[in-house]
């Protein structure tokens, strides 16, 4: 898959080859202009649709080319939660509480199978004390929590998310990243723009690297935080895998560079009675 | 504190015309040359304080100070001149149609022209990374971006002091690296710095004073090492130790590491003694 928007020179994504399965939670990182957010306009089929410009090679979802897949028909198969909650609010609707129905709405479902679910997702993302308040009055961070909702009512199989939780506090983002792994456990299958190295090496099953648009690395979490050639693409490592390269860069042996708290607990508590 | 308060708040608190409570009993001062970061949860009240210390709203109990000048006593536009804000959502400041024009506004306002108005255009576009982009359509440019541009603008008003609002969501490692060092610029050059963030170790790596905020209040107020090492005053706030500090205290490894020297110099020394 290549791609270059119609005002551009140079391409943005080229020579993408990248195999999603299903039910996984696959997290896309890399340095802003990368080509993160383009990847993910061209799965949920933006690119070329609204965004012009030439395009090469294509994407498949369940064997079908999405090409030939109405927009509307894949707004129902993958749900897309904007990198900016401001621009996903519609506009159009006084309460959370109607802004999270507006989804189910346009897809014309039944009032009362609506309303039970607005409710459910409203008491899973822990914002039922604001279904009357105006969307437009919240924090970026409870705007960012209410256009989540928005798309997990909707109850789609595969979920785009791009950066859910850049203005969310620390305890906001492990909330919304439980509900990702909630999400995940139900079966769905997950594509994931985040920069939070540590919550990506706790939640992730791949991870796959972007640099310049080129796809440069691709594998489990450990495989990719655990590697050298990671410092090389212009993303952080995990601050454990940081602890862990520079404990043994101190001179004290490990065998490998931990990426998540649990494993950095084990492996120096090991280290420190070796 | 040696040098005199620039900010000042004393007993302040504030209601939204809704009668929503903001704010409760804070009393805070700034100095010159002082970079501070604030710290708390969703909705603690830290926007709306940043508002009160440049002139957006007016406080409703209590008194808040710039220069020794109550700002009920003089305009918004004001006290905006001397207290420059950068608003969470870069869109909320975005107007013009390309970037020089959009910087290059906050200072015309102001009655600069010529060469003085030129060099601050290019200074805050050089100090924000944004130069490469000064003939752009903001609006073409990612979110990251066009919240260097929204920086960029408020600097070029040479405010005596500069409140961010989360400058780093969406920001990738060099970013981050490029908003480090513009707070660090800008307080060599006298300038206040206060900057909210969700991020405990963007804190660690750019800030000594840390105010810490919770439902409404400031709960505490004091340098990094030991805010984020009082554990109760982190659970009061809802918010959690750096996570080097945290492995380190999961390690025994002494309470005090904040980052990663530290970490691994503390790991050595536990390490040697057994």
């Amino acid at each position: 898959m290549s791609f270059t928007y119609a005002t551009a020179k140079d391409s943005s994504v080229r020579d993408i080859d990248l195999t999603i399965e299903q039910g996984e939670l696959c997290a896309l990182v890399g340095a802003n202009g990368s080509g993160k957010t383009t990847v993910c306009n061209i799965i949920r089929g933006f690119i070329p649709r609204f965004h012009t410009g030439e395009m090469s090679g294509q994407v498949l979802i369940n064997g079908e080319d999405i090409k030939e897949t109405n927009l509307g028909l894949l707004a129902l198969q993958i749900g897309f939660v904007f990198q900016n909650p401001f621009v996903q609010i519609s506009g159009s609707k006084d309460t959370v509480f109607e802004e999270v129905a507006f989804g189910l709405e346009n897809l014309g479902v039944d009032v009362d199978i609506i309303r039970s679910r607005v409710e459910e997702t409203l008491e899973l993302i822990g914002i039922q004390h604001l279904r009357d308040s105006n969307p437009f009055d919240l924090s970026g961070g409870q705007k960012q929590r209410v256009a989540f909702a928005s798309i997990l009512a909707m109850d789609p199989p595969i979920f785009v998310i791009d950066e859910p939780t850049s203005q969310l506090d620390p305890q906001g983002t492990e909330d919304i990243f439980e509900i990702i792994k909630l999400l995940k456990n139900n079966g769905k299958t997950i594509l994931l723009v985040e920069h939070k190295m540590e919550l990506i090496a706790e939640y992730a099953d791949h991870v796959v690297v972007l640099d310049d648009g080129a796809l440069v690395m691709s594998g489990t979490t450990s495989e990719v935080f655990g590697s050298p050639e990671l410092a090389t693409h212009r993303v952080a490592y995990p601050q454990y895998a940081e602890a862990a390269l520079g404990v043994r860069e101190s001179g004290v042996p490990l065998a490998r560079i931990a990426v998540t708290r649990e494993e950095a607990l084990a492996d120096l508590t090991e280290a420190m009675h070796s | 504190m040696t040098s005199p308060a620039l900010i000042r708040l004393d007993d302040v608190s504030f209601s939204y015309p809704n009668g929503h409570l903001a704010l409760e009993n804070v009393s805070l001062s700034f100095a010159r040359g002082e970079s501070v970061a604030i710290v708390g949860q969703n909705g603690a009240g830290k926007t709306s304080l940043a508002k009160l210390m440049n002139g957006l709203f007016k406080p409703s109990l209590g008194t808040v100070s710039v220069d020794d000048i109550e700002t009920t006593k003089r305009t918004s536009a004001q006290v905006a001149r001397q207290v420059g804000y950068v608003f969470q959502n870069p869109d909320d400041q975005i107007f013009h149609n390309d970037v020089y024009s959009e910087i290059e506004f906050g200072p015309k306002t102001l009655g600069i022209t010529g060469d003085e108005l030129e060099e601050r255009v290019y200074a805050a576009a050089a100090l924000t990374g944004v130069g490469p982009q000064l003939d752009e359509n903001p609006y073409n440019l990612p979110f990251s971006t066009r919240k260097f541009v929204a920086i960029a603008s408020t600097i070029a008003m040479g405010c005596d002091a500069f409140i961010f609002d989360e400058p780093t969501a969406g920001q990738d490692q060099s970013g981050m690296r490029t908003i480090g060092a513009l707070i660090e610029s800008l307080k060599d050059s006298g300038k206040t710095v206060i900057t909210i963030t969700h991020d405990m170790q963007f804190v660690v790596d750019n800030f000594d004073r840390v105010v810490v905020m919770a439902n409404r209040r400031v709960v505490a107020d004091a340098d990094k090492r030991s805010i984020f090492w009082n554990l109760p005053v982190l659970e009061q706030a809802n918010l959690k130790q750096p996570y080097l500090s945290e492995l380190a205290r999961d390690l025994g490894l002494g309470s005090d590491v904040l980052d990663l020297s530290e970490f691994v110099a503390s790991f050595g020394a536990i390490r040697s003694r057994r």
